[in-house]
C-alpha cells in the first residue's frame, strides 16, 4: 500500500540557480522520505531474523517431535503419547498443537463475527449512508479501534463470560466464544473501515452503468458494487484475521487459558500469544523454555505474515483489475 | 513526604549507577524482587524497615520466583524472594555468573485446597487432590461428591506455588491439560466462589476470610487423619504447619547473591528477627518456629 512519489516532469525542466537550490532540499528530503520506506522493510526482515534465529535453537535441546508430541506416565506408570504445554516441571511438555488449536478457536469465531459485522457496516458506510450521517458514524467505529484491549479483556473476564454462561450454559465461565467475542469487538473497525475504503475505490461509472441499466439501489449493490470491490473485502477479512491471531490482552484475560487439544469453541483455550505474554517475562534468557517460546513467536509470526501477504495481494489485484 | 523520598532516592540511585556504571548493589538501595506470594509481605517488611532506617532504601518489586531467581542470577537485583527452593540449575547458572547464591528460610505458608461452599466434600487425601488435578479424576462423584464435573484452576507456571504443587501433590506429574491458567491466587479464589465445581489451591490467608469458598482438611495418606490448615475458630493452624502435620505446607525463602554484608546483612537479621516475623504473622502468613523449637 505505499504510495509512489514520483516527481513530475515540469519540476524538472527549467534549472534556474534559485531552482537548483530548491533542487537539492527536495533530493535532500527524497532521499530522507526513500530511507524511512527502508527502514520498514529492514525492521521487518530483522525481526524476522532474530525471531527466527532464537526460534531455531529450541530444537538444540529439544527434538522437533517433542514440539508435537511427548511422552508421559499416566496414573497406573502406563506411559501415554500427551499433546500438552507445560514446559515448568521434570519432564518438561512443549507440544506447540494446544496453542495452535487455541489461537485459531478464537481468531476464526471472532474473525467470522467481525466479517458479519463488519462488512455489513462497511457496505453501510459506503453505500447507504447519507454524508452527515457518516461523518458521525465513521469516527466513531475509528473510535472503537482506540479503546485500549485490556479495557475489553477487563469486560469480558468480569461482564461478558457470567452474561455468555447464563445464556449458554457454558462448562467453563471462561472460554474460547466469550475470547473471541471480546477480539471480535477489536476487529470490527478494521473490517469496516477496510471494507468502506474497498467500495469507495469501486469506480463511480459502475454504479451509473447499473442504475442507467434499470437496478435498483439494492441490485447496484449486491451485483454490481460489492463483487467489484470484493477483493477489497476479502483482504479487510484477512488483516482482520491478521489482527485477531495476533490480539494478546483480551484472550489472556477472558480465555481461561488452558493449554488443551480441542476443537470445542465453547472450551477453555490459551493461544500462543497469551503463552507468550505470560511466561515469556518469567523464564531466564537463552533457556530451554525461553527458546521454545521464541518458537511459539515464530511460528505466529509465520501465520500472520503469509495471512497479511496474502490480504495485500487481493488488494493489488482489486487495484489492477479496477483501474483497467 | 514518606512517598515522595521512596520514589526520589531509587531515582538518584539509579543515576548514580549509570555514572559510575558500578555493579547494582549500591550502599543504601536495596533491590528485592520475586514471588508474587511474597509481595505483600516484602513490602510490608521493607515500609517498616524504612521507617525505622530512613538512610535505607528497598525496592520490592514482583513477578514470580522464577523470574526474581533469574534476576539475581543475572545480577540485577540484591535480593530474591522465592516461595520455592532454588533449583540446582539456577544455582549452576548463577555460578557460571559468579554468583554464590546464599538461602534464608524467612517464614513458612500452607498452601490450602479449596472448593466451592456448595459443594458437600470436606476432607480429601494428597492422593486424591493429585488425581483430581492430574485429570485422572473429573467428576466430583468419583470422590464421593455431588455429579458434578471437576473445574480445576490453577496459577501460571512461573508462580512458585504452581511449582510447589505440582512436586508435592502431583508428585511432578502434568497438571490435566483443561486446568484453567489463572493470573494470581485471589483470581483463583474469585473463580472458585464463582463455579460451583471449582476446585484451587494457594496460601491460606487468601481464602481465610471468603465465606463462598470451603478450605479442605487434607490427609497424608488414607491411614492419616485429614489436617485442616485453620484452627476451630478459623484463625490459621500454626502448630500443624511447623511441625508439617498439615501436609501442603512450604517455606518462604529470601536470596542473596553472596553472604549479605553491611545494609543488607542488618535488614535481614531484622527480618529474621522478632520485629520482621511479627509481620510475617499479621499478614497471615506463619512465622517461623522460634529458635529454641
Amino acid at each position: 500500500m505505499a504510495g509512489v512519489i514520483a516527481a513530475g516532469p515540469e519540476a524538472r525542466a527549467a534549472a534556474s540557480p534559485r531552482r537548483r537550490r530548491r533542487r537539492a532540499g527536495e533530493v535532500l528530503i527524497e532521499a530522507f522520505l526513500r530511507l524511512n520506506g527502508f527502514i520498514a522493510i529492514a525492521a521487518i526482515a530483522l525481526i524476522f531474523v532474530f525471531l527466527f534465529k532464537e526460534g531455531v535453537q529450541a530444537f538444540h535441546t529439544v527434538a522437533p517431535l517433542r514440539f508435537v508430541q511427548g511422552t508421559e506416565l499416566d496414573f497406573d506408570n502406563v506411559p501415554q503419547v500427551v499433546r500438552m504445554w507445560q514446559p515448568v516441571g521434570q519432564n518438561p511438555k512443549y507440544s506447540i498443537l494446544p496453542l495452535i488449536c487455541g489461537s485459531f478457536l478464537v481468531a476464526l469465531p471472532a474473525t467470522l463475527l467481525a466479517t458479519l459485522f463488519g462488512v455489513a457496516c462497511g457496505i453501510y458506510l459506503a453505500e447507504v449512508a447519507g454524508r452527515r450521517t457518516r461523518e458521525v458514524v465513521k469516527p466513531a467505529i475509528e473510535l472503537i479501534a482506540g479503546i485500549p484491549s485490556i479495557v475489553v479483556g477487563f469486560f469480558c473476564l468480569a461482564t461478558l463470560a457470567t452474561l455468555v454462561q447464563q445464556v449458554l450454559g457454558t462448562e467453563f465461565r471462561l472460554n474460547a466464544f466469550v475470547g473471541a467475542l471480546g477480539v471480535s469487538f477489536v476487529i470490527v473497525p478494521v473490517v469496516a473501515t477496510m471494507t468502506d475504503d474497498a467500495l469507495r475505490a469501486v469506480p463511480d461509472e459502475l454504479r451509473q452503468g447499473a442504475h442507467a441499466l434499470g437496478a435498483n439501489r439494492w441490485e447496484t449493490i449486491a451485483r454490481v458494487v460489492v463483487p467489484a470491490g470484493a477483493s477489497g473485502i476479502v483482504a479487510s477479512i484477512l488483516l482482520g484475521m491478521g489482527r485477531a491471531l495476533g490480539e494478546t490482552m483480551i484472550v489472556l484475560m477472558a480465555t481461561g487459558n488452558a493449554a488443551q487439544v480441542t476443537l470445542n469453541p465453547f472450551a477453555s483455550v490459551r493461544t500462543m500469544t497469551a503463552t507468550i505474554a505470560a511466561e515469556l517475562g518469567a523464564v531466564p534468557q537463552g533457556g530451554e523454555q525461553y527458546r521454545a517460546l521464541f518458537l511459539v513467536g515464530s511460528i505466529l509470526f509465520t501465520i500472520t505474515f503469509l495471512i497479511n501477504l496474502a490480504a495485500e495481494m487481493t488488494v493489488a489485484r482489486m487495484r489492477r483489475r479496477l483501474s483497467l | 513526604m514518606k512517598n515522595g523520598c521512596r520514589l526520589v532516592r531509587p531515582l538518584v540511585a539509579a543515576l548514580a549507577l549509570v555514572a559510575t556504571a558500578g555493579p547494582a548493589i549500591g550502599a543504601g538501595n536495596i533491590t528485592v524482587k520475586g514471588s508474587d506470594t511474597m509481595v505483600i509481605l516484602g513490602q510490608r517488611w521493607a515500609e517498616e524497615y524504612m521507617k525505622k532506617n530512613p538512610d535505607v532504601t528497598i525496592q520490592v518489586t514482583g513477578g514470580g520466583s522464577g523470574t526474581g531467581i533469574a534476576a539475581l542470577v543475572n545480577g540485577t537485583t540484591t535480593l530474591a524472594n522465592s516461595s520455592r527452593p532454588i533449583k540446582p540449575e539456577e544455582i549452576a547458572q548463577a555460578k557460571k555468573n559468579k554468583i554464590d547464591v546464599v538461602e534464608f528460610r524467612t517464614a513458612m505458608d500452607g498452601l490450602a485446597v479449596v472448593v466451592n461452599a456448595d459443594n458437600p466434600i470436606q476432607s480429601l487425601t494428597m492422593k486424591q487432590v493429585g488425581m483430581i488435578y492430574t485429570g485422572y479424576v473429573g467428576n466430583w462423584k468419583q470422590i464421593g461428591g455431588p455429579d458434578r464435573k471437576i473445574l480445576r484452576y490453577t496459577r501460571e507456571s512461573n508462580s512458585g506455588t504452581y511449582v510447589f504443587f505440582k512436586e508435592h501433590v502431583l508428585v511432578n506429574r502434568d497438571y490435566a491439560a483443561d486446568c484453567q491458567t489463572m493470573p494470581g491466587t485471589s483470581a483463583v479464589a474469585e473463580a472458585v466462589a464463582r463455579d460451583a465445581g471449582g476446585v484451587g489451591f494457594g496460601g491460606v490467608a487468601y481464602f481465610a476470610a471468603n465465606p463462598k469458598l470451603r478450605i479442605l482438611r487434607i490427609a497424608r495418606d488414607d491411614r492419616t487423619e485429614a489436617v485442616s490448615p485453620l484452627l476451630p475458630t478459623g484463625a490459621i493452624n500454626y502448630e500443624a504447619i511447623w511441625t508439617q502435620a498439615y501436609p501442603i505446607s512450604r517455606y518462604l525463602y529470601v536470596y542473596s547473591a553472596g553472604q549479605p554484608q553491611g545494609p543488607v546483612k542488618t535488614y535481614l537479621d531484622w527480618i529474621l528477627g522478632p520485629e520482621g516475623q511479627a509481620i510475617v504473622e499479621k499478614i497471615e502468613y506463619v512465622p517461623m518456629p522460634a529458635p529454641k523449637g
